[in-house]
């Protein structure tokens, strides 16, 4: 008999304690007895559900879920863990987390931590051993509401539901404002995790590097790895940083995150874009998508149940090819609606939502998908490089 | 970019008889292939050898060739045919292997046939060793250290390079034959000769050790466009040196982050386009370092394979389908997702349930082969189920198996998992070696209270799939605990979380223990509101709203989605008909089955029933979504198909299509009320209960061999003696002519007696029979409506009575009876399915000795030769019957007469002997067969050649025969060796046959014996000096000698025959090959088009003249 093989970091992690009932009940009245996890405190936030299968830490960490309490579609969340390297922001945003199982036992080498400890930490509750599914078939039949998960037993039904539907609503308030950047930093970390993806034509050390002012409406850090990756230097900026102030540090282009809400709210930034687009390149993610739109005199609306997931597939119209995509928006653009100035590059081929824009005569393009993935596939990290291009292009002409 | 014009017809191979490593899963993805094609109004010419396939049915395909997949073959149907272009990546490594020779011989490019899916050079890129792994690492990825090999002495300078422990595999071989882990330099030498000699180019690849890392797939697909999705993320939870085939498998993929995922991911893609798979679907494998997630690519099949169709049936995504879209110029964006029906097919499945895959071994049916699991896959069959948790998913593959136990706990009959004290060593070592029932031992380790990160130290398991046991075992104890106090303690709430976690009824009542029954449970568990919901696999997790129904169980307390069938126009509830599947394949059960289900799901369909199937086995055609109207994949036992039944309160269950496993849950099911149809289960108990069914045959005037029942040697001599020896002896309470033996004589009874009589009581006897020696078996399906019996056809065994029928080869229509006993045998079948009152299919097994005709059994179910038979006669009996079971009459269907067609059709066998070192091929009353094929000809000879080249048997047309007969047989084979010598063949024998020929005056040259000296026979067949051998043993007497001189041959590859009746077969295929080019001529010249009208005219003399018969 060969000595056994050691593995000492896949000891411990292993959460032995029984887990103690807890609720969910949601504002069409349907009420469900699961067991708690995470935080013992109760929490009402917007039920989005992703459908991705992996990834579970970055989307606790994506500054975009703030007000959401998330429910993720793959039954088993949680079985290897948490790490230093997986998260997209300092700190978890999202109301709450349903899952069908939180794993009891944590396996990889990576992991530093287990999810229900992370969650502790982090003042979250999680929900699980409820039928995640007909959750998941709610939301899409009847559109995005409010849930509340609570370990209170006592109460009734009714009383949780009236608690939920009396809850403040979530949608009009201003979410950027508290998860962006307090001050300005400079953001010089490119991808240090040797499971970060390869971008297809990554900055060579040799390459010029460009200055880009970034504003963080609730930026994922990966989206700065992957700038830093293609050759800026980042300025990473408050929300609410006027044009002026971006255009006196003379950046050879701008950056719009992602971040959390109704676009519609962020009348500030859409201000400050606005001036910004005549000036410089402008390149925009998911809420910073939204934001140029609104630019350009665009509207957007808020979807039935919005896309969050790592599958969506998205046609880039110029090359014609598809690219499978990680998204997490609730509002879209309005395609009927778009103004003469702007055309569409990319497009959602499961229901032929706007998912990509470009000024026809400014530099400035912009993504309502998520192409630094964290998660989600790797199909669009060429977008970085054509920012690169688009700065290059404008700087030659 | 839409469908090709430029191209008419497309020729599609198939990947022939089911073999350990290819099963089913081909006819799966060519018949959706072909299907999909046709839709696009391509002209399909189809090549298979294997009948018992959808895929061969007329209407599958334009032109329907059931003919032997070789090379000559094909190429003489591609000059008859002229297709525009060929699609091999569908029928396995046997489809891939035969372009690959079609190509490189100038076949394609002499007739202008374009290769489509993969090319020539991709297909070499990713099969040839050297090339594969060049080209990874061009596109920077790892692979094992390895040096290749072409003989002993190269192997040797690379093992010292590479080191022990390696890996040895062979290049172009399928299902990892002949390949190995080596651990010390004896076995190193032995796998390597062997895989040296598998090889189809003497290619072996000695490789670096992964043994213990964790195991991925993913299966991907590329359009033209070179859009590039993952379909599916697999996870073996054996870990690296266990076969993917013979692994426990779970999708998807569970432990990984999603970094790591993704850089498989892009891994995967950059593979697709380096090795240039232009179109179609692809399974890339991966092993990660659990230490480090180091990740290194271990293969690529550049084809769909058994993990695809996995995969689709784990995803709901139709990969072999696809492929065939991608192949013809469709890209992914422009076919749409079946399921949901408005999003396209260009996006990534995400599934929000867990699947497990269980493999299914018959080591059971091979003793004294190593049931070590290897690179070489060994199980011949798999289930696989669905849960919306890991362990809920695992306890159901458990109970699908068929194996008798019905979850993680409590396996029936095995030592380990008592709860005896148990030596720790003993469990580590078992821990360490996989073999079949490792999971046992890791239920064992966890209930000695091992802990999980030891259990995973020693077996490479990751720890989270043994947690996930652990939970199970910890709450098995909770669940003894509370069970104490009786059913009756058992609340809803923790019925509902024992249900979630898996456990079945069954297991619940064993921990209630006493009287308490799983019927008890079912009903407690019911009247607490504790039921199964069920949900649809559809693709998108619940994102868009999805139109298949494709269900599963669960035991979560929510939402139920199972919408009944309606009626298009009148929207009113239709009428529902359930067919049960056939489970696992396992030798004795397998495609033929499930290609009756499948059309009796076709023919109910046709009739306006909506079509309800079930089964575990995600390998079959009828598990495809689109072959029935409702699909549940669950497993195939009382409870879960009760369950159903109050479901969907069908109209009709029908049982007697799927084999055994369906059957034996009729008569729990007909208790429980369920409305089967067909022959009544009285009946079926009646034909399988000795005395009812000799009661049966002596009301009926029809001979059965004289038999008797015994408990213990004295009465099993006493019966014996009675009868007269030789015996066939065996255990009433095994099915499935498991440890059935022909004895001959007083001592191997009493051998017998001790090796499986101390489990025989007066309720379960041993049975002995009187074996009818001398005798051709004979092999009668018919079909009943309860009135009219007509008779589907009569096969003669080629192998004499004692083989088990489905090791025999046989002929339709018979190539030796009289037509008076013909008459007799029609005539006796009628008598017999009146008697039983058979209201469908029906299958008669006799036994000719001279004119004398014994019944040896009677099956009133859909049998075997079902498919073979269908083929032969050109009328589609399991749809007919099905047809029978709701009511209509054969007048109506139209098949009132006896098709006696004017060409013959000859069913071989195939064996896995080769996967099996060591073992003996002699032929017996057990079934070792996995698959067969059909061979179709005018002549009888020809027919037989067809089938000999189809099960891969290479017919010489010159060189050297060895003979060894048996004494019996001395007279009679000089007639046959006259004609090898006739035919320019030389003769070798051993002493007693040499003396018998020479006294004949028959040229022949005396071999040594291997006791006589050197060089023996043995010397010969390793020298490749032989190149037929006819080896008739002696029943008697246990001779090595004859046993040596049989595996060897199995070794290397010289067919080898063990009957006079086979070789004198052989002797006329033989003649006929040597003077004549084998003819091609597709099933739809042989029979009239019937399925037009759906209701074909039947008589004698429906059928056409083949097209180019004129040649003799």
């Amino acid at each position: 008999m060969a000595p056994p093989r050691t593995r000492g970091r896949l000891r411990g992690n292993v959460t032995r304690t029984e887990r103690q009932p807890a609720r969910l009940a949601l504002e069409d009245g349907l009420v469900l007895t699961g067991r708690g996890f995470g935080a013992d405190r109760e929490t009402i936030g917007e039920l989005v559900f992703n459908t991705s299968i992996t990834g579970y830490q970055e989307i606790l960490t994506d500054p975009s879920y703030r007000g959401q309490t998330v429910l993720l579609t793959q039954p088993h969340i949680g079985n290897y863990g948490v790490n230093g390297e997986d998260e997209e922001s300092g700190r978890l945003w999202l109301s709450g987390l349903i899952v069908r199982e939180a794993a009891r036992r944590t396996s990889s080498f990576r992991a530093v931590g287990d999810l229900h400890e992370y969650l502790v930490q982090h003042g979250v509750p999680g929900i699980e051993r409820v039928d995640t599914r007909m959750l998941t078939r709610r939301v899409r039949d009847a559109g995005a509401m409010r849930v509340l998960i609570t370990r209170d037993l006592d109460s009734s039904a009714e009383t949780l539901v009236e608690r939920v539907r009396s809850a403040p609503s979530i949608s009009a308030e201003d979410h950027v404002a508290v998860v962006t950047t307090p001050q300005v930093i400079e953001w010089t970390r490119s991808h240090e995790s040797p499971f970060a993806a390869r971008s297809p034509g990554a900055a060579g050390p040799e390459a010029l590097r460009l200055r880009v002012v970034a504003y963080d409406f609730g930026a994922k850090r990966n989206i700065l790895r992957s700038l830093v990756a293609s050759g800026f230097d980042l300025t990473v900026v408050p929300a609410n940083t006027p044009a002026e102030a971006v255009l006196e540090r003379d950046p050879d282009g701008v950056f719009l995150s992602n971040g959390p809400g109704d676009p519609a709210v962020v009348d500030y930034a859409v201000r400050a874009a606005r001036a910004l687009v005549q000036k410089v390149p402008v390149f925009g993610i998911c809420l910073g998508h939204q934001i140029l739109a609104q630019v350009f005199g665009a509207t957007t609306f808020k979807m039935k149940f919005g896309h969050h997931g790592g599958n969506q597939p998205v046609m880039d119209l110029q090359t014609e090819k598809v690219e499978i995509t990680s998204q997490n928006h609730s509002f879209a653009v309005d395609p009927e609606r778009l103004p003469e100035s702007v055309e569409v590059t990319h497009v959602n081929l499961n229901d032929h939502t706007v998912e990509g824009l470009r000024h026809r005569e400014l530099p400035t393009f912009s993504v309502q998908y998520h192409p630094e993935a964290a998660p989600g596939p790797h199909d669009a990290l060429y977008l970085f490089d054509r920012f690169r291009a688009l700065i290059e292009g404008a700087r030659c002409s | 970019m839409p469908r090709r014009q430029d191209l008419e017809s497309i020729l599609i191979l198939g990947s022939g008889p089911i073999v350990i490593g290819q099963a089913c899963e081909f006819d799966y993805s060519g018949t959706q292939a072909c299907k999909a094609l046709r839709e696009d109004g391509f002209r399909i010419i189809l090549v298979n050898s294997n009948p018992a396939t959808i895929m061969t049915d007329p209407e599958t395909a334009d032109r329907t060739y059931i003919e032997p997949i070789t090379p000559d073959v094909v190429a003489r149907i591609i000059e008859k045919e002229r297709p525009d272009a060929i699609l091999p990546t569908l029928g396995g490594q046997t489809a891939l292997n035969c372009a690959m020779k079609l190509a490189d011989g100038g076949v394609l490019e002499r007739f202008g046939v374009e290769m489509i899916g993969a090319n020539r050079d991709a297909i070499q890129k990713a099969e040839g060793r050297m090339e594969f792994r060049e080209a990874m690492e061009r596109i920077g990825l790892e692979v094992a250290r390895s040096r290749l090999a072409y003989s002993m002495d190269e192997a040797r300078k690379a093992v010292a390079e590479i080191g022990l422990p390696c890996v040895i595999r062979p290049g172009f071989t399928l299902g990892g034959t002949g390949g190995g882990i080596a651990y010390n330099m004896d076995e190193f030498e032995a796998i390597c000769r062997n895989g040296l000699d598998q090889s189809m180019n003497s290619e072996l690849l000695i490789e670096e050790s992964i043994i213990g890392w964790k195991e991925f797939e993913l299966e991907v697909m590329r359009d033209r466009k070179d859009n590039v999705v993952v379909i599916c993320s697999i996870e073996n939870f054996d870990p690296m040196g266990v076969h993917t085939g013979d692994s426990i498998t779970v999708a998807p993929a569970q432990t990984l982050t999603d970094r790591e995922y993704q850089l498989m991911r892009d891994a995967a893609q950059r593979v697709m386009r380096e090795i240039g798979v232009d179109t179609g679907g692809s399974n890339v494998q991966f092993a990660i370092n659990p230490r480090d997630g180091r990740m290194i690519v271990i293969e690529m099949n550049p084809r769909v394979s058994r993990s695809s169709a996995l995969a689709s049936k784990a995803t709901g995504f139709p990969i072999a389908k696809m492929a065939a879209k991608l192949a013809v110029g469709y890209s992914l964006d422009e076919i749409r997702n079946d399921i949901t029906k408005v999003t396209p097919a260009s996006f990534e499945p995400t599934i929000d349930y867990c699947v497990v895959k269980f493999p299914r071994w018959a080591f059971e049916k091979f003793p004294t082969a190593d049931s070590t699991l290897t690179t070489q896959m060994k199980s011949v069959g798999e289930v696989m189920a669905i849960g919306r948790t890991f362990k809920e998913a695992m306890q159901k593959a458990l109970r699908s198996l068929e194996t008798g136990r019905s979850g993680f706990g409590e396996v029936p009959g095995k030592p380990h998992t008592k709860a005896r004290p148990v030596d720790r060593e003993e469990v580590r070592a078992n821990l360490a070696t996989p073999r079949q029932h490792r999971i046992d031992w890791i239920r064992t380790a966890l209930l000695m209270s091992m802990s999980v990160d030891e259990i995973s130290d020693y077996s490479g398991i990751d720890p989270w799939f043994l947690d996930q046991l652990a939970e199970l075992v910890e709450h098995e104890r909770v669940l003894a605990d509370r069970a104490q106090a009786g059913l009756a303690a058992l609340d809803a709430a923790f019925l509902r979380e024992t249900k979630g976690l898996g456990y079945s009824d069954r297991q619940i009542a064993r921990a209630v223990g006493g009287t308490c029954t799983e019927w008890q449970v079912r009903e407690h568990r019911k009247a607490l509101g504790v039921l199964p919901n069920y949900k649809l696999v559809d693709t998108c997790a619940a994102e868009f709203e999805s139109y298949t129904p494709y269900y599963y169980s669960t035991y979560e307390a929510g939402e139920d989605e199972v919408r009944p069938i309606t009626d298009a126009t009148t929207g009113e509830r239709k009428q529902h008909v359930m067919v049960l599947g056939g489970g696992p394949n396992r030798i004795g059960q397998g495609i033929e089955f499930d290609y009756c289900c499948v059309h009796a799901a076709f023919a109910l369909s046709e009739l306006g029933f909506a079509t309800v199937m079930v089964n575990s086995n995600p390998e079959t055609v009828s598990t495809d979504f689109d072959t029935s109207d409702m699909l549940f994949f669950e497993p195939l036992t009382h409870e879960d198909v009760i369950n159903i039944v109050d479901r969907i309160a069908p109209r009709g269950i029908i049982v007697q299509f799927g084999g055994q496993t369906p059957l034996n849950l009729a008569r729990g099911l007909q208790d429980a009320g369920a409305p089967l149809v067909g022959t009544h289960v009285d009946s079926i108990d009646a034909a399988e209960d000795r005395d009812l069914f000799a009661r049966v045959c002596r009301r009926i005037g029809l001979a059965q061999p004289p038999s008797g029942m015994a408990s213990n040697f004295a009465e099993a001599e006493a019966v014996a003696e009675r009868v007269g020896y030789p015996v066939v002896v065996r255990p009433s309470f095994v099915l499935g002519g498991r440890a059935m033996e022909i004895v001959y004589e007083r001592a191997s009874l009493e051998r017998y007696m001790e090796r499986h009589g101390a489990e025989a009581t007066s309720e379960r006897p041993i049975l002995v029979d009187k074996f009818v020696e001398g005798a051709i078996e004979v092999d009668v399906d018919a079909i009943s409506d309860g009135e009219m019996v007509v008779i589907g056809g009569i096969m003669e065994h080629i192998e004499e009575a004692g083989v088990h029928s489905g090791d025999s080869s046989c002929s339709l229509p018979p190539y030796s009876l009289s037509e008076g006993l013909i008459a007799e045998i029609a005539e006796a079948t009628k008598r017999l399915a009146r008697e039983l009152k058979v209201i469908g299919l029906m299958n008669v097994q006799y036994a000719v000795q001279g004119a004398r005709l014994f019944v040896l059994e009677a099956n009133p179910r859909a049998s075997r030769t079902v498919p073979f038979v269908s083929k032969a006669i050109g009328h589609p009996l399991a749809k007919y019957a099905a047809r029978a079971m709701l009511g209509d009459r054969l007048t109506a269907i139209g098949f009132t007469e006896q098709i006696e067609p004017p060409h013959f059709s000859v069913k071989a066998p195939v064996f896995p002997f080769n996967k099996f070192q060591g073992v003996d091929t002699i032929l017996g009353p057990e079934m070792k067969s996995t698959g067969e094929v059909m061979g179709i000809d005018k002549n009888f000879g020809a027919a037989f050649a067809k089938a000999m080249l189809g099960a891969g048997i290479d017919l010489p047309r010159e060189g050297t025969v060895f003979l060894s007969v048996r004494d019996e047989d001395k007279r009679f084979v000089i007639g046959q060796a006259a004609r090898l010598v006739n035919l320019g063949l030389q003769l070798v024998a051993t002493s007693g046959t040499a003396r018998t020929l020479a006294n004949s005056g028959i040229p022949v040259q005396r071999v040594f014996k291997v006791h006589e000296g050197r060089p023996h026979v043995l010397d010969l067949i390793k020298n490749r000096e032989v190149r037929l051998i006819i080896n008739t043993p002696s029943g008697r007497l246990e001779r090595s000698d004859d046993r040596q001189i049989r595996s060897s041959s199995v070794s290397y590859k010289v067919p080898c025959i063990t009957t006079l009746a086979a070789s004198s077969a052989t002797i006329q295929a033989l003649e006929w090959i040597r003077n004549r080019e084998l003819s091609v001529v597709p099933l739809q010249d042989y029979h009239v088009q019937q399925h037009a009208t759906g209701a074909p005219a039947a008589s004698g003399a429906a059928v056409s003249a083949p097209a180019d018969r004129a040649r003799d």
